[in-house]
C-alpha cells in the first residue's frame, strides 16, 4: 500500500501530468493521421526526452503508444484507412457499419472496446506485478539469453508467409548491433576501417531512419491524396455505453491481447487474429462478421489495445522488448541509468506502479477527449499526404541530429530510411530488424554473463525456469515446423490437382 | 528435373513487383559480409566459441545467408509480375529527397536552424507540388512551431548558425540560444 502511495506522489507531480496529456492527445491525433502512426511519432520525440526525468519521458512515449490505437480507428471506420497498421482490421466490420449510416455507433464501439480492453490489461498487470516481483528475481543471464532468443525465434515465426525474410532481417540486426568496437576485447567487428563506424550503429538512428524517414519518403515519393471523411452526429457517451452488451466479446478480446502482449515478437496482430476467430466461432450471427458485425468490432479493438500495458511486462520485469514501440522505450531506461529488469521490481516498485498508474490515466484521458474530438479529428486527416511527407522529414531532422550533432549519423538514418522505403514497398516487415538489433545485444551480454557457470550444455537446463524456456523454444520450433511441412504438403496437393486432371 | 521443379515449386510466394532485384542484391549483400567475416569479425582462440569477439557477427551473417537464399529460392519461383523497372524507379526517385535531407543537414550549422528550417519546409512543400498561399503558409507554420516546440521549448541541442554571429550584439545570444 505505501508504495502504491509513492507511485502517485510520483505521478502527481506537474511535469508528469503534463506529458501524459500531451502524450494522450498527441497520440490520438498521430494515430488518427493514416501515414503517420506511433513508431513515426515515438521515434522523432526518443532523443528530446533524453533530457526529461526518466518518468516524465516514459510517460510521454507511453502516451503515444496507448492512444494512437483509438485514433487510428476512426479513419479505419469512416473511411476504410487504418490510421495505424494494427487497425487494418477495424476496417472490416467499421466501415460496412458507416455504409449502413452507423458510423457513430461503430466509433463508440471502437472506443468503448478500446478503453476495455486497455483498462482490463492494466488491471490484470497490477494484479500481476506481486507475483511479477517474485518470479522476475529467478531470472539469472541464462534465463534472460534464452527470454531473448525465444523472442527472436517467435519474431521470425509470427511472420507467417515472411519467415525466410523476418530471419534474413532479424539476422542483418544482429549484424548491425555487433558493428563497431567489442567492448570485451576490443577488437573491430566489421568497420571496413572506416573511423565513424568505430563506435558502432546508434539504434535511435537506424529506428529514425527505417520508420520516420522510409515513411516520409514514401508519401512524398507516392501520388498526392487526402482522405475525406463526413462529419458524425449525436452522442458519443451513449455510442459509447453500448459496449457493455458486448462484454464478453470484449473481456476475450483484452484476454487474447493481454496473452499476445507478454509473449515477445508477437503482439498485436496475432491478438487480434485469434480474438476475431473465437467472437466469430461463438457469434450468433458470424455470416455477418467482415460485414459489418458490431462484435468483430469489438473484438479487434479490445485485443489491440490490451497490448501496449501488456507488452510491458516483458519489458519491465526482463529488460526484454516485446515489439518495436518498446524496443525504442528500453533506450530511453539506458540514457537514464534505470535498467529494467528483475532489479527493478526489487528496488524500484514506485516507478513500475507510477507506469501503470500513468497508463490508466492515459486511457481515462484519451476516453474523455475522444468523445468531444472526433469531429475535429475527422479535419485533421485530411492532411494532404505529400505534405505530410514534408512534416515528418522536418521533424526528423530534430530526431537524428540533435542525439550528436552528426551529419554523419543524418546520412546513416537517409540510407536506412530509403532501405525501409524498399521494405514498405515489398510488403516487407521492418520490425526484425530492430528487435535483431535490441535482442542480438541483449543475447551477446547475457551468454557471455552466464558462461562463467556453465561447463557443458546440459547447465543450461539445470534451474526451473531456464528448463522451462528451453523447452518452449524446443516445442514452438518444432511445432511450426511442423505446420510448414503441412502448409506446404497441402500446396504441393493444389499444385498437382491440374496435373492429374489433366492426364 | 521435375522433382526439382515441384520441390521449388513448395517455396512459391505472393510477388511484388521488384522484389527479386532485392532479393538478389539481399543475397549479394550477405555473401559479401560472410566472406569479410574472416577479417571483419575476429577469433582469438578463446576456450569458449561464444566468447569470441567474430561469434555473434557471424551468427548475424549466418542468419542473413541462409534466410536470404531461401527468401532468394521463394522469389525466383514465384510467377513474375510486370512492372519491375517502373518500381525500381520509384526507389529511385526516394533518393531525390535524400539529397534535400543531406543539404538541410548540411544548411542548419551555417544559416541556422529557424532559417534552414523555413527555407527546407517552404522549398520541399512547393517541390512536393503545393502553390496556394494556404499550403505555403502551413509549412512555414510548421517550421515555425517545430523550432520554437524543440529548440526554444526543449531545449534540445542543436548547433547555433555561423551566420548569427553577424547579428547585433542585444539579440545576438539571444537568438543563438532559442532559434
Amino acid at each position: 500500500m505505501e508504495t502504491i502511495f509513492q507511485a502517485v506522489l510520483l505521478m502527481f507531480n506537474w511535469p508528469v501530468l503534463v506529458a501524459l496529456l500531451i502524450g494522450s492527445i498527441g497520440g490520438v491525433v498521430i494515430g488518427a493521421i493514416p501515414g503517420v502512426g506511433p513508431a513515426v511519432a515515438i521515434a522523432i520525440l526518443l532523443p528530446a526526452t533524453f533530457s526529461m526525468e526518466p518518468l516524465v519521458g516514459l510517460t510521454l512515449l507511453l502516451g503515444i503508444y496507448g492512444s494512437s490505437m483509438y485514433g487510428g480507428s476512426l479513419p479505419a471506420i469512416l473511411i476504410n484507412t487504418p490510421g495505424t497498421a494494427v487497425n487494418a482490421l477495424t476496417t472490416y466490420d467499421g466501415y460496412p457499419m458507416t455504409r449502413r449510416g452507423e458510423a457513430l455507433r461503430a466509433l463508440g464501439l471502437a472506443y468503448g472496446a478500446s478503453f476495455f480492453g486497455a483498462v482490463l490489461s492494466i488491471l490484470i498487470l497490477i494484479l500481476l506485478s506481486p507475483v511479477l516481483a517474485k518470479v522476475a528475481p529467478m531470472f539469472g543471464s541464462r534465463e534472460i539469453f534464452l527470454a531473448a532468443l525465444l523472442g527472436i525465434i517467435l519474431v521470425i515465426i509470427a511472420h507467417k508467409g515472411q519467415m525466410a525474410a523476418a530471419g534474413m532481417l532479424a539476422g542483418l540486426g544482429i549484424l548491425l548491433q555487433s558493428v563497431g568496437m567489442e567492448p570485451v576485447n576490443y577488437t573491430m567487428r566489421y568497420t571496413f576501417g572506416l573511423d565513424w563506424l568505430t563506435s558502432g550503429l546508434d539504434l535511435i538512428v537506424v529506428v529514425l531512419g527505417l520508420f520516420a524517414l522510409s515513411q516520409a519518403f514514401q508519401l512524398i515519393v507516392e501520388p498526392d491524396s487526402a482522405p475525406d471523411a463526413q462529419p458524425v452526429s449525436g452522442s458519443m457517451f451513449r455510442a459509447m455505453c453500448e459496449i457493455w452488451k458486448y462484454r464478453r466479446t470484449a473481456a476475450t478480446g483484452g484476454g487474447f491481447g493481454v496473452l499476445m502482449g507478454i509473449i515477445p515478437g508477437v503482439g498485436e496482430f496475432t491478438a487480434q487474429f485469434l480474438s476475431y476467430t473465437a467472437a466469430r466461432k461463438r457469434s450468433k450471427t458470424p455470416e455477418m462478421f467482415g460485414r459489418g458485425s458490431p462484435e468483430g468490432l469489438v473484438a479487434s479493438e479490445s485485443a489491440n489495445n490490451a497490448v501496449p500495458a501488456a507488452a510491458m511486462i516483458p519489458l519491465l520485469a526482463l529488460g526484454i522488448p516485446g515489439e518495436a514501440l518498446t524496443a525504442m522505450m528500453l533506450s530511453v531506461f539506458y540514457v537514464h541509468n534505470v535498467v529494467p529488469g528483475p532489479g527493478l521490481f526489487q528496488n524500484r516498485l514506485d516507478f513500475v506502479y507510477a507506469l501503470y498508474l500513468s497508463l490508466l490515466l492515459l486511457n481515462v484521458i484519451v476516453i474523455l477527449w475522444m468523445v468531444v474530438s472526433s469531429n475535429l479529428l475527422i479535419r485533421i486527416i485530411r492532411i494532404p499526404t505529400r505534405f505530410l511527407g514534408m512534416a515528418i522529414l522536418v521533424l526528423s531532422f530534430v530526431g537524428v541530429y540533435s542525439l550528436r550533432n552528426s551529419a554523419m549519423d543524418c546520412m546513416i538514418a537517409a540510407g536506412f530510411g530509403v532501405f525501409g522505403l524498399i521494405l514498405k514497398r515489398l510488403n516487407l516487415p521492418t520490425v526484425p530488424i530492430i528487435l535483431g538489433m535490441v535482442l542480438g545485444g541483449i543475447m551477446e551480454v547475457k551468454l557471455r554473463a552466464s558462461m562463467g557457470r556453465i561447463d557443458s550444455l546440459l547447465d543450461f537446463v539445470n534451474r526451473p525456469i531456464a528448463a522451462l524456456l528451453v523447452l518452449a523454444i524446443i516445442v514452438i520450433v518444432v511445432q511450426s515446423i511442423r505446420t510448414s511441412i503441412g502448409d506446404l504438403r497441402v500446396r504441393h496437393e493444389e499444385s498437382n490437382k491440374p496435373q492429374q486432371n489433366k492426364a | 528435373m521435375q522433382r526439382v521443379l515441384n520441390f521449388l515449386a513448395l517455396f512459391r510466394r505472393e510477388r511484388k513487383p521488384g522484389d527479386l532485384i532485392f532479393a538478389v542484391g539481399f543475397l549479394v549483400l550477405a555473401l559479401a559480409c560472410l566472406v569479410a567475416v574472416p577479417w571483419q569479425a575476429q577469433f582469438l582462440g578463446k576456450k569458449s566459441l561464444v566468447e569470441e569477439p567474430g561469434f555473434w557477427p557471424s551468427v548475424g551473417v549466418v542468419m542473413m545467408v541462409v534466410f536470404g537464399a531461401i527468401h532468394f529460392v521463394c522469389t525466383w519461383n514465384a510467377p513474375r509480375l510486370p512492372g519491375r523497372l517502373k518500381e525500381v524507379i520509384v526507389w529511385a526517385r526516394s533518393l531525390e529527397f535524400v539529397v534535400w535531407f543531406i543539404v538541410y543537414v548540411a544548411a542548419v550549422p551555417v544559416i541556422g536552424y529557424l532559417p534552414a528550417t523555413l527555407l527546407f519546409a517552404l522549398l520541399l512543400t512547393l517541390r512536393a507540388g503545393y502553390r496556394s498561399l494556404q499550403m505555403l503558409g502551413a509549412a512555414a507554420g510548421l517550421a515555425l512551431v517545430t523550432v520554437l516546440v524543440f529548440k526554444t521549448g526543449l531545449g534540445v541541442k542543436l548547433p547555433a548558425g555561423a551566420v548569427y554571429q553577424y547579428l547585433p550584439e542585444g539579440i545576438r545570444s539571444f537568438v543563438m540560444v532559442n532559434f
